[in-house]
């Protein structure tokens, strides 16, 4: 069976200045969004602070449950409807000495203020602020080493420095724009959703290298022709591989959305958008850096593969 | 070349069959007696945010300990210069935990004493000898300070374990993080915020005297009489639910603590039921005991945990039996758990939580439950789809991903790998680049039977331009997977994990284990056509 005819010519490098303007846009709207929101809405696992996904037995108004938090101590708490019938989710967002006392006695607490309505506590996190932010250093350090270990390897297996550097700033490119989403979804930035942009990363790069990969076999055959024919020859080439690829792992992440579950929701939707930058950043953002800097940053070098 | 194809067939059979039996302990729980003898019988853990459970991370309060030891180093040395007739004119510890002390007259029998028993302490500065008196600051030696600290969590650490271990939760994990935090997990807990309490009570027990003589409103209002300090009962009315404050006022001096119980027990009381806690003494508390009873009959005696006064009894008689009854409005619970705390000690410096998750038994149920569902549904979908797509190939490229799986997860069972949520992430991502690595060779093959290869030389040809695709990719990621595991801490290391055993797994079976197949079905000198 053949989806993708296997002799297609579409001249996608030719599209870079349209494209440009919207990879442009993308992270514009992206760092906009950031800025208006007043950075990301950080988890609390990064912030520090509580969040309680709580479920009554009975029905329950959410000003109800608002004012009950209040009482309780729960100050300044942000109180919404979440998943099923008479569920919500409490989210305070200072790490205070309080919540320490308050994570030893929610579930008392709680059931006192609503005395007929059997409360019970799905699932509660609390942050102090030290642990929040040693996490996010920890976490920053670690993706900073590993884009470093990415530009190296791809670097020195593609003999070319300009290979790395593609790969990388299609790999910024994607996590930006990911983040806008998280951003604009007000998606809410949780250790998981860090998983989310590792995975994404992981994505990205593969797609990136197997073009890449084309590319220096095509190199080697194609020795009459200039590097942007040679761009083009190599994704329409592995056209049907990558729309096979991306379409599988689109379906399976479809499903989780649809069927994993609302906990699931904000962890799929990322990586829903993730993956579509990730495949569109290795044609329209990759391949030009790397078109961008043989011609014109590596020029006059002779005998380069 | 049929033999050698025999010999990898085999191999590659085995490690499936070693991956299967790995997860057997996973998909059930009776296991045959001499299972564990042979073969590896752990079930592949679930991380806490999967299967419900409490993730308690606590910090040692090191600097408390080292103030509390400061503190019985100040009262040792006050009994020891009083004892030696030596006039003291100050002797007290400031902020910064140094000792001033202020005597007049044998600077050498001082020196002498603090160079005997004081050994601890360094003299930061002496000053004075006018009129014969004599001021020195001391210190406590550093390496002493983190001996103390060191062992405050080591300390810490066994009492917390204890604790959990009455508390009965089962497949508790207590270890130590860094150098003074200690992280409690405990899955599937149905009670998280009663283990919070076990767990975070300091648990001091003392014992100090009422103030009878001194009036308690007057020190309320800020008279507090030399020596005495103010302590409160917390009283919670049955009816209304309205908590109390009963203040007390005490000497300030504790006659006895906790460390001198054997034993503590739940009894109930004859006459009302009511459940109290029963202690009993060592044999050198119980004489203190019996001192302490025999010299202040008819006095009251409060009973306070860490600096809430539970009771105040009056002392009836001299109790010389080393027994002794802690009463105060409990419910069964409340008293368990005290002589929980009782027995295992209190901690020798409070705790600190620092962070705290829990996930309630139905949402880990609720999690597990469709992330089954979820996963099942979408591998059935890419399973049908690789055979639609590449007819009879696909199915060799179904068998690649099935056992991907599989031997992934096995190999997470085989090292006792917790998989969390992140941990799943990674999972998808790198059977993600499973299909896509058996698609690459299947496009290849493809490309090389359209160019008119032999099906025998367009599998070599598919495979052998494929290879460089393939190791590249999962290379870089597998790079990315080590840094972020040395790198990353908790859920940044669950990702790693998965992702690089995946990674490992798919080159493994993506390009080895299908190969093998491809060969076996081509084998057959004539074979034309392949269907893919």
């Amino acid at each position: 069976m053949e989806l993708i005819p296997h002799d297609t010519r579409f001249d996608f490098i030719g599209k870079k200045k349209i494209t440009l303007w919207i990879s442009t846009a993308a992270i514009l709207i992206s760092f906009a969004s950031i800025f208006l929101h007043g950075g990301l809405r950080y988890g609390v696992d990064f912030s520090g602070g509580l969040v309680a996904e709580i479920k009554f037995s009975k029905p329950v108004d959410v000003s109800e449950v608002r004012s009950g938090a209040d009482a309780i101590g729960l100050k300044d708490a942000i109180v919404q409807r979440f998943g099923g019938e008479n569920e919500f989710l409490i989210r305070v967002e200072k790490a205070t000495e309080d919540l320490e006392a308050m994570s030893k006695s929610l579930q008392t607490s709680l059931q006192g203020r609503f005395k007929d309505n059997p409360v019970e506590i799905r699932r509660v996190e609390v942050v102090g602020p030290k642990v929040g932010k040693d996490l996010k250093t920890k976490a920053m350090w670690a993706v900073g080493l590993a884009f470093l270990g990415i530009l190296i390897y791809v670097a020195f297996r593609f003999h070319e420095i300009s290979y790395g550097l593609g790969g990388i700033v299609a790999l910024f490119h994607d996590v930006v724009v990911t983040f806008g989403a998280i951003s604009i979804f007000n998606i809410e930035f949780s250790l998981n959703v860090l998983a989310v942009i590792l995975t994404i990363i992981g994505f990205s790069i593969n797609d990136t290298i197997v073009i890449f990969d084309r590319v220096r076999e095509n190199v080697k055959k194609m020795r009459k022709d200039d590097l942007v024919t040679i761009f083009n020859v190599s994704i329409n080439e592995t056209l049907g591989r990558t729309i096979l690829t991306t379409g599988t792992v689109m379906m399976v992440v479809l499903i989780l959305f649809f069927f994993a579950g609302e906990v699931i929701h904000d962890f799929t939707i990322a990586l829903i958008v993730g993956l579509i930058t990730g495949t569109y950043s290795t044609v329209y953002i990759a391949s030009p850096v790397v078109l961008f800097w043989e011609q014109h940053v590596s020029r006059g070098r002779k005998g380069r593969r | 070349m049929l033999k050698a194809l025999k010999w990898k067939f085999l191999l590659y059979g085995a490690i499936t069959a070693f991956c299967i039996l790995l997860l057997v302990p996973t998909v059930t729980s009776e296991l045959p007696q001499w299972w564990s003898k042979v073969l590896p019988a752990e079930k592949i853990h679930l991380g806490l945010d999967l299967q419900g459970g409490m993730y308690l991370l606590l910090g040692v309060q090191g600097d408390k300990a080292v103030e509390s030891y400061m503190e019985q180093i100040k009262n040792n040395l006050r009994d020891d210069l009083k004892e030696r007739g030596i006039p003291v004119g100050k002797l007290e510890s400031d902020k910064t935990g140094q000792i001033v002390l202020e005597f007049s007259g044998a600077k050498e029998k001082v020196d002498n004493l603090l160079a005997q028993r004081f050994t601890m302490l360094r003299e930061l500065s002496s000053s004075g000898g006018e009129g014969g008196i004599w001021k020195y600051q001391l210190v406590l030696d550093s390496k002493e300070i983190a001996e103390i600290e060191k062992r405050a969590i080591e300390q810490a650490l066994e009492i917390i374990r204890n604790r959990i271990d009455q508390f009965g939760v089962s497949e508790p994990e207590i270890t130590l993080q860094g150098t003074d935090q200690i992280l409690v997990q405990l899955p599937g807990i149905k009670d998280p915020q009663r283990a919070i309490n076990l767990i975070g009570q300091t648990a001091l027990l003392e014992f100090k005297l009422l103030d009878e003589e001194g009036n308690v409103d007057e020190a309320l209002k800020g008279n507090i009489p030399p020596g005495d300090i103010i302590l409160y009962q917390r009283s919670v009315d049955p009816q209304t639910g309205a908590v109390r404050r009963v203040p007390y006022l005490l000497k300030e001096k504790t006659m006895m603590t906790g460390e001198f119980i054997k034993d503590a027990r739940v009894a109930l009381d004859s006459q009302f039921h009511e459940p109290y806690v029963a202690i009993e003494f060592t044999d050198v508390g119980a004489k203190l005991f019996e001192q302490i009873t025999a010299a202040n009959v008819k006095k009251r005696l409060a009973i306070i945990l860490d600096n809430n006064v539970i009771s105040a009894p009056v002392i009836q008689e001299r109790i010389g039996g080393g027994r002794a009854q802690i009463t105060g409005r409990f419910d069964t619970k409340e008293a368990s758990d005290l002589a929980i705390a009782l027995r295992s000690g209190a901690l020798p410096a409070p705790v600190k939580i620092l962070e705290q998750r829990t996930v309630g038994p139905s949402l880990g149920q609720d999690s597990i439950h469709k992330g089954i569902i979820s996963t099942l549904i979408s591998a059935a979908l890419v399973v049908l789809f690789m055979i639609v797509y590449y007819k009879a190939s696909g199915v060799i490229a179904d068998v690649a991903l099935v056992l991907n799986i599989i031997m992934t997860l096995a190999v997470l069972a085989l090292f006792r790998a917790t998989l969390t949520l992140p941990g799943i992430a990674g999972l998808v991502l790198s059977v993600g680049m499973a299909v896509d690595a058996n698609i690459l060779i299947h496009e290849r093959i493809k490309e090389e039977l359209r160019f008119g290869k032999t099906v025998r030389a367009a599998i070599d040809q598919g495979y052998h331009r494929a290879f460089s695709a393939i190791i590249d990719s999962n290379l870089t990621t597998l790079i990315s997977g080590i840094i972020l595991y040395q790198f990353g801490t908790g859920p940044v290391k669950g990702f790693a994990v998965t992702l690089s055993i995946g990674i490992l797994a798919n080159i493994f079976t993506a390009v080895y284990i299908t190969r093998v197949i491809f060969d076996y079905v081509t084998l057959r000198p004539g074979v034309k056509t392949l269907s893919i």
